[in-house]
């Protein structure tokens, strides 16, 4: 017993354990998503942090001690961004020739995520300070956390907000759209990209790599033009 | 590999310098997204005398790996959400609701405007 206790402490205080968990959890969340041929319900991102957040709850381990050995996945978010310029150079061609689409895709999309969002939840009745930090949460994490703080919001909240958004968004791009019948995988991947982000980018990507590219094109676009209509948008409709 | 990911690294650092120093809207990575694009196209201007890995597909492969798995790179973000659902409590639905709401008038929109003015400019 207290030999199992031993190699408990030892193996939930090395990041080998968490790495491990978060791998493991989402090599199935793949498999799954495989063998359904990519049904959007199976959407990895989403089963894999049901399961991890499951093993937490169960060993009762902190979140930050989790993060000491999954933070080396997150940080590759980082050059993952980077190498979105690979297939963007790879498919130039493509993207130069729909310039004017995509520009008025972006200004006609950001606005209405932004004022169809702050709507609702204002219809609802949710008050003023969480309108701040729900605002954003179309645009990638770090930038929503950051548009949030800078209007005195909760960035917590945006964080959550911004996840749950990436899920939602990459879970109906492709029932919702097949249902509109477009069958133009350069439009549908700039609007996955700019309603959610990188997790509807990585959605994107799984079904083609035209839709990643634009996709990719669409979330850092949205990011820097969502910084400046956030606070527009919040003043004109208070 | 290695220099390959040297690179994207690189990339980002001076994405990240670039975006602190100049307080720019959009994060480093996406800033050092548009460098290695420069670099990418300058390399195809001038190919010669570059470190093969650059030139012989090492780097395509490098990159395209890592983001054939981008959905893992959410995982550890995402758990975290888990233990702050918390933070819903007080609006919960009302927040659940503008979220779908929003989230699919802004995807038929996007897809929308897309492709209509995609045909209107005969492309």
């Amino acid at each position: 017993m207290t030999g199992d206790f031993a190699l408990w402490v030892f193996l939930s205080r090395t990041p080998l354990l968490w790495l491990t968990v978060t791998l493991t959890a989402y090599v199935v969340a793949d498999r799954v998503s495989a063998a359904t041929r990519r049904h959007p319900l199976a959407n990895p991102v989403l089963h894999a942090i049901w399961m991890v957040g499951l093993v937490l709850m169960v060993t009762r381990t902190p979140y930050a001690v989790y993060f000491e050995g999954a933070q080396f996945v997150h940080f590759l978010l980082g050059p993952a961004t980077v190498a979105l310029a690979i297939p963007l150079y790879e498919h130039r061609k493509t993207v130069t020739r729909v310039l004017v689409p995509m520009l008025a895709a972006l200004l006609v999309g950001s606005t209405v995520a932004l004022v169809t969002c702050i709507a609702t939840a204002k219809l609802l009745g949710v008050p003023d300070p969480i309108l701040i930090a729900l605002a954003p949460k179309s645009v990638t994490a770090s930038v929503a956390m950051g548009i949030t703080s800078a209007l005195g919001g909760d960035p917590t909240l945006t964080a959550v907000l911004v996840i749950l958004t990436g899920i939602l968004g990459a879970i109906l791009v492709t029932p919702l759209l097949d249902r509109l019948g477009v069958k133009d995988y350069r439009a549908r991947g700039f609007a996955a990209g700019l309603a959610a982000h990188g997790i509807g980018t990585a959605r994107a990507f799984q079904v083609s790599e035209v839709a990643g590219t634009f996709a990719g094109i669409a979330m850092g676009l949205n990011a820097f033009l969502t910084a400046v209509l956030v606070p527009l948008a919040l003043a004109f409709l208070r | 590999m290695i220099l390959s990911l040297t690179l994207l690294l690189l990339c980002q650092l001076a994405g990240e310098i670039l975006a602190r120093t100049f307080a720019l809207p959009v994060p480093g990575p996406v800033v050092g997204m548009a460098l290695l694009l420069g670099v990418l196209i300058l390399r195809d201007r001038r190919p010669s005398g570059l470190p093969t890995p650059m030139t012989d597909g090492t780097l395509e492969r490098t990159g395209k790996g890592l983001l054939a798995h981008l959905s893992l790179l959410f995982v550890p973000a995402g758990a975290g959400v888990i233990g702050r659902l918390d933070v819903l409590a007080a609006h919960g639905l009302a927040l659940a609701l503008s979220l779908v709401v929003s989230t699919v008038f802004a995807l038929v929109a996007t897809v929308l405007t897309f492709s209509s003015v995609a045909k209107r400019t005969g492309r």
